[in-house]
């Protein structure tokens, strides 16, 4: 074997790593099936019975669209965001966890690598899971979707953005308790808050303000629309937060990289 | 260039500002079996995570066959397999999955009959649809190495091999040693165990407090740091050492029934069968005679007691 002989070795990508990681994170994924997928169509479906049905029977239309479909778009997101980041930062953790993480450091495969497998990953499983709960969702309601390549498109890049964003927490994480933490108290309020049951504008004067802070709405707003053409704010301003969201989580991930933290040291 | 692994001025401070090593230098020559000797804390694991790519250095360069392990890492580190000292593997794989993926990871292609041919020769075939968390221990260390050997490397590093693993696999995991040296692959291994070291090493690098204190080859380091006693139990106590028994280093012990002999490998000059003529010409007769080589242990005692 003379690996000098190679010259391109050293710029050659190890797309056969990228595989192996991807693969053994959907394997994970398929056999915990009824954690990683199974529960959260059964939660989704009974959000549509409490909120879409009992609930919702009293709440005529917000912007002309029945309650139980207003609502799909939103609980699609909830999921997704809290999937994206529990998935992603969970595969990261584990290794690190239980020390099988050696392996990974010590293995030809760059960074960029390693967050394609992970977070395509995470993002594949997070994707599907939404696909599902939207086929769920149309057993219960009458659904229509006007724009389907944004909301691929929404679905997608929110599945990647989150999924980077746990892989983050996942790194920063050295307790179980740090790795919920986040997810706990930042990301599901924000989501809740973020108009998955409402429109922005039923809100009163101030709350409304505040709720632009909060970039969960700019998530949902836009993939609403994706599905009605209703949004509360304009999809361009949607697709501009999420990418900016995206870049920070980028940035954030190759200064990880770079010095190496709470990896190499 | 015969080296295969060459370390050079590697430090290490970690964040707390414990200095884990303090300049290493250290060739690994191809094909030979590198035992790195020292007790815990000394620093073992911590070069070889480096050299693997686990730990970043604080200095220094390490080059495997030449490549550079961070300019040239991808090159590097498909050459290294690594045996972690943890049994650290993700409970619920199957054997045959973890092992193949450890294969994808450093990027060879898929070798159903070669992953099969590494299960059977560490005794693994049989397991190889159960999940690791099934697996007794000296299994989850061998499946270990199956993970590290994988993805065929030319040099095989072993942290601690034995550590807590039974007479029956160690003397497995060394026939399997010594079986990958024919194949030609380099081999290092920490150790504090020295009888391990003794029984494989062809070298001992002796490293204490971060610092690389001696490099040997091991039989050199015996003949020249070994000392050979031989003890002799007297039929009568002796009050004191007879004039003419002088020119011999002997000692008496304290109830005058025993003698020592020490004298080293190199230089046998007042030989062993002339003492024996001495004793007999001076009237001195013993029951029983023991003689025995220092270990590897005493001689590795030896040194980490020079060191301030």
């Amino acid at each position: 074997m003379n690996l000098r002989a190679a010259p391109n070795f050293r710029a050659a990508p190890n797309f056969r790593a990228v595989w192996a990681i991807y693969r053994v994170e959907m394997a994970r994924a398929f056999r915990t099936v009824l954690q990683s997928i199974i529960s959260p169509v059964i939660s989704t479906s009974l959000y549509f019975v409490v909120f879409g049905s009992a609930i919702g029977s009293r709440i005529n239309e917000i912007d002309g669209i029945a309650y139980g479909a207003f609502i799909v778009p939103g609980l699609m997101m909830l999921s997704l965001l809290t999937q994206s980041i529990s998935n992603a930062s969970f595969a990261i953790y584990f290794p690190k966890f239980v020390g099988s993480i050696y392996e990974l450091l010590s293995a030809p495969v760059s960074y960029l690598e390693i967050i394609i497998a992970y977070v395509g990953g995470a993002a594949t499983k997070s994707i599907m899971l939404g696909l599902i709960i939207l086929a769920t969702a149309a057993l219960f309601v009458p659904l229509r979707i006007e724009h389907p390549f944004w909301m691929i498109a929404f679905l997608v890049l929110t599945a990647v953005t989150f999924s980077l964003f746990g892989f983050i927490i996942g790194i920063w994480a050295k307790t179980f308790e740090q790795l919920q933490l986040v997810p706990l108290l930042i990301v599901t309020p924000l989501t809740f808050l973020g108009g998955s049951f409402y429109s922005i504008h039923m809100l009163p004067g101030i709350w409304k303000t505040i709720t632009l802070f909060n970039p969960v709405v700019y998530l949902i707003s836009g993939f609403r629309w994706s599905f009605y053409g209703k949004a509360d704010v304009s999809v361009g301003v949607s697709l501009g937060m999420t990418l900016v969201f995206l870049a920070i989580c980028i940035a954030i991930v190759a200064w990880i990289f770079k010095t190496g933290y709470r990896l190499r040291n | 260039m015969s080296s295969i692994i060459s370390i050079s001025g590697v430090t290490k401070t970690y964040a707390t500002g414990f200095k884990a090593l303090k300049e290493i230098n250290l060739d690994i020559e191809r094909g030979e079996i590198f035992a790195l000797l020292g007790p815990n804390g000394a620093g073992k694991t911590t070069l070889i995570s480096i050299v693997c790519g686990i730990v970043n250095r604080s200095s220094g360069s390490v080059t495997v066959d030449g490549h550079d392990i961070s300019k040239d890492y991808r090159a590097a580190r498909s050459l290294i397999g690594l045996v972690p000292q943890e049994l650290t593997i993700d409970a619920f794989e199957t054997v045959w999955a973890t092992v193949n993926y450890s294969r994808g990871l450093f990027g060879k292609p898929p070798n159903k009959d070669f992953v099969e041919k590494v299960l059977r020769d560490l005794s693994l075939w049989e397991k190889k649809d159960s999940k690791a968390i099934t697996l007794s221990g000296g299994m989850k260390r061998r499946l270990m190495i199956a993970k590290a050997l994988s993805h065929e490397p030319r040099v095989l590093f072993l942290d601690e091999p034995t550590a807590g693993v039974d007479v029956e696999l160690r003397q497995d995991m060394w026939a399997m040693v010594r079986r990958l040296r024919e194949d030609g692959v380099t081999i290092l291994l920490t150790t504090h165990y020295i009888e391990e070291a003794e029984a494989m090493a062809d070298r001992v690098g002796v490293i204490n407090k971060g610092e690389i204190i001696l490099v040997e080859g091991k039989a050199e380091l015996m003949r020249k740091l070994g000392r050979k006693q031989m003890k002799l139990e007297l039929r009568a106590p002796l009050a004191a050492l007879p004039e003419s028994l002088s020119r011999y280093a002997l000692e008496l012990s304290a109830d005058g029934n025993q003698l020592t002999y020490t004298y080293d490998n190199q230089s046998d000059r007042p030989g062993v069968a002339s003492l024996i003529r001495d004793l007999e010409a001076a009237g001195v007769q013993f029951r029983d005679l023991d003689t025995k080589n220092s270990s590897l242990e005493e001689i590795f005692v030896s040194l980490l007691r020079q060191e301030p």
